[in-house]
């Protein structure tokens, strides 16, 4: 088994590159140039933290790892990111929504690691908390502004609540590695992320007129590599270049 | 008589290199012509992001997904820049996209050419960035302050990602057989109708004189072509790729190369709406529009509730 610390690192690397992968697709496509811009940033630091994370994996896994073979060369079963972030952008509610649920939890994440006794993780949330709050607030006054927009936009971004609900359980699962790196202080207790995230969850959908659902089956598989179909796809696409030139530098 | 006698005054004050300011009075013939090419150059900025943004998602290295994502972002900008400086010539940015989502504006044509190969993002970067320089540095002298100043922030970043193009190109030329054919097969295609982005030879340009006069353009399409090509043959010798016209030679003379005739039918035929990509790249500006209209009503609709509300604050 992969150690601990390298399965953590990996996490947390993966749900940044594929969040910041799904959010670039709308470069081009936004509703407004401004938004288009806005969205086109934050996925840029997502980008820029999974860059900084798996550099750090890289260095953990040693033997001529790179950020670069990580991201292109690994298959889809050695991805552990959330399963939420892989699910396809959908329209701009659905995008935002996302965007709230998880960047709130991203948020109380990486405030926790600030305080991690490993250095290198502790050195990355705090270059990455400021732009992480940012994206929090970005995304929560989007959700509040479509909740309590139009009846169209409060229709649509309820349908997308709903749908996106059912993966946020897997947000604080603990297996046994990020349970004994917590023990080690190394990674934050999801439990307490989990009571923050459900505040501030709370307060948010209120705002916005949107009722919170209620906690019924949750999807899970993302950490240990079980995929929704989408993953696939995604990868084909993200990876293709690298993988037909095996050889070659870029 | 009057009238005359401003356009004469006009005429003398941006001959004397002084700068047009919004509040000043212009020939409206001058007004007309600056919203035209302002929001046209905020079109190709906007359409531009699309033949790149499509390599995003692909891009081979996240070192090349980030610079190629800010490098998208960053024509974005210049869009909004160029709608503003248009804005603040009496015109609404709302009916120039209108215009442009219709298809009664231009765009440049040059993003109507497909992007095939990673080797295009480098090709793109270095030749249509690095002919938009040419025309941009000599943009940031126009008569027209805004423009002239949005420009100058413009250039920066436009220079930039040609160096970036540039560093893509010289990577792959640098690389496996494979690597270098690709690079070479973008120069092949991307060359032609960069040098077409200048616009027609200046004998059948026919805004050309009116707009030097003005000191809106300072140098004519066909010095800019040239500036051009003699800047880009040994970026491209030191590459080690040939660029694709067998009559191009260096004159002794002239200090200039000599270049092959260039096919002004395909440039025409690019223009009137038949080029390889006209279709998919104005449909998907539509798409874009379509897709947000509910989210731009949802964030106006929101906007006026809030403002209603503090209304009812401040009158309890
Ligand atoms: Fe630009
Ligand atoms: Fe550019």
């Amino acid at each position: 088994m992969e150690n601990p610390l390298l399965s953590y690192t990996l996490f947390l690397a993966d749900n940044s590159l594929i969040t910041g992968q799904r959010l670039s697709e709308w470069c081009g496509h936004g509703p407004i140039l401004e938004q288009d811009i806005a969205l086109s940033n934050i996925a840029l630091d997502h980008l820029g933290q999974a860059r900084m994370l798996l550099q750090y994996a890289a260095e953990q896994k040693g033997e001529g790892w790179t950020e670069d073979r990580l991201a292109y060369f690994r298959d889809e079963k050695n991805f552990r990111n959330l399963l939420m972030t892989e699910l396809p952008k959908g329209d701009w509610g659905y995008t935002v929504m996302r965007a709230f649920l998880y960047d709130t939890y991203h948020f109380y994440e990486m405030t926790s690691l600030l305080q991690s006794k490993d250095k290198q993780l502790r050195a990355i949330a705090q270059k990455a908390i400021k732009e992480i709050r940012y994206h929090a607030q970005w995304s929560a006054e989007w959700v509040i502004r479509l909740g309590d927009g139009t009846e169209e936009s409060h229709q649509r971004i309820k349908r997308s609540l709903v749908e996106l609900w059912p993966f946020t359980g897997e947000f604080f699962e603990t297996d046994e590695a990020a349970s004994g790196l917590n023990a080690n202080g190394i990674a934050p207790s999801y439990t307490h992320i989990r009571t923050q995230w459900n505040a501030k969850v709370e307060e948010v959908l209120a705002l916005a007129t949107l009722e919170r659902p209620a906690d019924g089956w949750m999807q899970s598989g993302g950490r240990k590599g079980a995929h929704t179909e989408h993953m696939g796809y995604l990868l084909a696409e993200m990876q293709h270049i690298p993988r037909s030139y095996p050889d070659a530098q870029w | 008589m009057e009238t005359i006698n401003f356009e004469e005054r006009f005429q003398e004050y941006v001959h004397s290199e002084q700068k047009v300011e919004p509040k000043h009075w212009m020939p409206e013939p001058y007004r007309k012509t600056l919203i035209r090419q302002i929001s046209q150059h905020a079109h190709s900025e906007v359409v531009g992001m699309l033949p790149e943004a499509n390599w995003i998602s692909r891009a081979p290295s996240l070192r090349r997904k980030v610079a190629l994502l800010a490098k998208v972002q960053d024509e974005a900008g210049h869009g909004l820049y160029l709608y503003s400086a248009a804005e603040t010539l009496g015109a609404d940015r709302a009916d120039l996209v209108g215009d442009l989502l219709s298809g009664k504006a231009k765009y440049s044509s040059i993003f109507n050419y497909p992007t095939r190969s990673w080797a295009d993002i480098g090709a793109i970067g270095w030749l249509v960035d690095g002919a938009a320089i040419a025309n941009q540095v000599m943009l940031c002298r126009t008569s027209y302050g805004p423009y002239a100043r949005a420009m100058v922030r413009i250039c920066k970043e436009e220079s930039f990602h040609q160096r970036q193009g540039y560093e893509i190109m010289l990577a792959l030329c640098k690389g496996t057989k494979e690597q270098k054919e690709m690079a070479q097969d973008a120069l092949n295609r991307w060359w032609w109708p960069s040098l077409m982005m200048f616009g027609p030879t200046d004998k059948e340009s026919t805004n050309s004189a009116q707009s030097m006069n003005w000191k809106i353009k300072r140098k004519s399409n066909d010095e800019l072509r040239q500036e051009f090509i003699d800047k880009t043959v040994p970026q491209a010798e030191f590459l080690g790729l040939t660029i694709p016209d067998e009559q191009l030679e260096w004159d002794e003379k002239t200090g200039h190369y000599r270049f092959g005739p260039i096919d002004w039918e395909e440039f025409y035929h690019v223009l009137k709406g038949n080029g390889p990509c006209n279709k998919e790249r104005l449909e998907a500006r539509n798409k874009a529009h379509d897709d947000g209209r509910w989210v731009r009503e949802a964030a106006n609709a929101f906007a006026k509730k809030t403002q209603e509300r503090k209304g009812e604050h401040s009158a309890a």
